[in-house]
């Protein structure tokens, strides 16, 4: 089905999107940042020299989604997967899109690695506080409280450890050039996101190092929630929790259209 | 190209010769973790790859080091990564995904003592995770087993042409005694530009003038995955008649042959020297490539000797690869040692005269 650019279109579909249906549940915020990716990514004339790294999630099948180059990793592999393409062609663009289990919990290794080492890649990082795919178990990013599959009574710290926060730990480094946390739950907020995502990817054009741009993200199916019911329950629960803010931002960077 | 000398003879660690082959191959990425007994790598890698403007990467695991090596075989450059065998162990989870992606790289394993933290000596006891696959699914490595230093530089060379060719990962097992020994090697004059390899069409490297490339192991529907996996099938079938490397030694007339690779065939090469000036008609079938196996050669000289000795460095895994192919048309025994314990000639040479005895009585 081929997208007609007409001259009055005021909402048209990114060309780094390819135009096919996803398999995101209805009212998935995963959906909204694949867009807010696509968009930058047309903004910045980007895709001809793109590659793109899917996680294992439920994001998994991103490499059908985004026009550009695109590899599967093996679970929270992303960031060493990017970095092995950015290491041996520094003039591609690189970008990882990854889970809360993917990057916070089995590949928190390769996360904190590539932050240290100012890896030239930038992450998009969704956290939803669950792990979507595998039936709506308990993330790193769980909130202490909340209900999943492997936490039936409420996650109890005392048992089953406490929530990371991503952009924290990873500001406590040298290496990360951008790093912020954004959330998808509302125009305004939406248009804060895609800023953020502009600033992590000229920040990787500018060569200034490792981005990440944490998006507060909702699960509606897994949380047993009506699509705007958890929108609303994303703010009031985990905004406080993970605050929206820039972590760091360099110095310069060349922002704005 | 690199500072080494060429076109004369030189002596070299077999670990330094892995690594300086690989440079000649027009490899230009190489990450990896460190581990007795292969840092001789690694440490090489960090001072040459500057000299030809390659990429040299210390990972923070080999796990991160193995989808280090999947992103940049994506993007198309002649890579590898080296370790020892518990570190072989983590990677195997990136390999099968290497494998089933159709990339090709090269991993080297310099064996140690196992399992578990086991010890840094000489062993063989990787065999079963080499040539069985290793990691998780239907796929298999390709496997190359060096016994010198020189035959370290030439099958590292030649294993990245393989890679390529079949779109596999290659391993080359050694094991501490070669990584760590010094022998005079010769270096030739020529190597391989990476900028003159012919172009992979299917590397993820920017899709400009092109339709999007995919590098992806994940098949949801299973007559797909199927067809993938019989596609990745038949090129180890096309290995299996292509890639088989054997060398023999004293196997004209003999009546007992040891099948032996890499240290353990250097050891049976002294032994049956003296077995042989002891009037002993015994040779040797030492198998260059472990995957694919060489089953007929194997199988042929079964019908033409009263028994076989398998010597190796672990406690019985070649040996059961070379059983199924004889297939009882003659005895095969095992000499084994195992946790770094290295089999000396006069085990082997023992191991001999009783099996001779046997054959008399
Ligand atoms: C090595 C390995 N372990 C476990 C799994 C199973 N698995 C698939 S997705 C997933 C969790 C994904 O959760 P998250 O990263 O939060 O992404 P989401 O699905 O919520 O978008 C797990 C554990 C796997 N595929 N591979
Ligand atoms: S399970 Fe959750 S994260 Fe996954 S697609 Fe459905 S709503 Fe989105």
């Amino acid at each position: 089905m081929a997208v007609q650019k007409r001259e009055s279109a005021i909402f048209d579909r990114p060309q780094a999107l390819e135009p096919v249906r996803m398999h995101y549940c209805p009212g998935c915020t995963h959906g909204i940042v694949h867009r807010l990716v696509a968009e930058v990514m047309d903004e910045l004339g980007l895709t001809e020299r793109a590659v793109g790294i899917a996680p294992v999630g439920c994001a998994v099948f991103a490499y059908n989604y985004f026009t550009c180059d695109m590899i599967e990793a093996a679970h929270g592999r992303a960031p060493a997967v990017a970095t092995g393409v950015k290491r041996v062609r520094p003039d591609l663009f690189t970008f990882t899109y990854q889970g809360d289990g993917d990057l916070a919990s089995i590949g928190i290794a390769e996360t904190i690695h590539a932050a240290a080492r100012a890896e030239n890649i930038s992450i998009v990082f969704i956290n939803n506080a669950v792990y979507g795919m595998t039936g709506g178990q308990m993330a790193p990013t769980t909130l202490p409280g909340m209900v999943t599959s492997t936490t039936p009574f409420g996650r109890d710290a005392k048992v089953a450890g406490n929530p990371i926060r991503v952009c924290e730990l990873l500001a406590a480094l040298d290496g990360p050039a951008y790093l912020a946390r954004v959330a998808v739950t509302s125009p305004s907020r939406v248009r804060e996101a895609k800023q953020a995502i502009q600033k992590a990817f000229q920040a990787q054009l500018e060569e200034l190092g490792f981005s990440l741009v944490e998006v507060l993200s909702t699960c509606p199916t897994r949380w047993g929630m009506r699509p705007q019911d958890a929108l609303d329950w994303l703010e009031e629960n985990m905004v406080p929790y993970y605050p929206l803010r820039e972590f760091v931002v360099p110095e310069g960077l060349r922002v704005g259209r | 190209m690199t500072s080494i000398p060429r076109g004369t003879r030189i002596l070299m660690r077999g670990n330094e010769a892995v690594a300086q082959a690989a440079i000649d191959a027009g490899c230009r990425a190489f990450f990896g973790y460190p581990i007795t007994p292969q840092n001789q790598v690694p440490d090489y890698f960090a001072r040459h790859m500057p000299e030809v403007g390659g990429v040299f990467l210390q990972a923070e695991s080999e796990v991160a080091a193995i989808n280090m090596v999947y992103g940049a075989a994506a993007a198309g450059t002649r890579v590898m990564t080296a370790s020892s065998s518990p570190g072989i162990s983590l990677k195997q989870e990136g390999i099968s995904y290497l494998a089933q992606s159709e990339l090709p790289c090269v991993v080297l394993n310099i064996m140690r003592g196992g399992s578990g933290l086991g010890n840094i000596a000489p062993a063989q006891a990787d065999y079963f995770q080499s040539v069985k696959g290793g990691g998780h699914g239907d796929y298999r490595t390709l496997v190359l087993a060096p016994w010198s230093v020189q035959e370290l530089y030439n099958l590292t060379r030649e294993a990245f042409d393989i890679a390529d060719r079949y779109r596999n990962p290659v391993l080359i097992l050694g094991d501490a005694l070669l990584g760590q020994m010094m022998e005079p090697i010769t270096i030739p004059e020529e190597v391989v530009d990476p900028a003159r390899l012919p172009r992979k069409t299917w590397a993820t490297d920017g899709a400009k003038d092109r339709p999007r490339n995919i590098i992806n192991s994940l098949y949801i529907e299973e007559p797909q995955l199927e067809k993938v996996n019989l596609r990745i099938d038949a090129r180890y079938e096309e290995a299996a008649r292509k890639e088989v490397r054997v060398a023999e030694e004293h196997l004209e007339g003999a009546r007992l042959a040891v099948v032996a690779y890499g240290t353990a065939a250097r050891v049976a090469v002294t032994a049956i020297e003296e077995a042989r000036s002891g009037g002993m008609r015994v040779g040797l079938l030492r198998p260059i490539a472990l995957y694919p196996f060489p089953s007929d050669e194997i199988a042929s000289l079964a019908d033409r000797v009263d028994a076989i000795l398998v010597a190796e460095l672990s406690l019985g895994q070649l040996v059961e690869d070379v059983r199924l192919v004889v297939a009882g048309r003659c005895p095969v025994h095992l000499l084994g040692r195992s946790g770094g314990v290295v089999i000396t000639p006069a085990d082997m040479v023992e191991a001999l005269r009783g099996l001779a005895g046997e054959d008399r009585g």
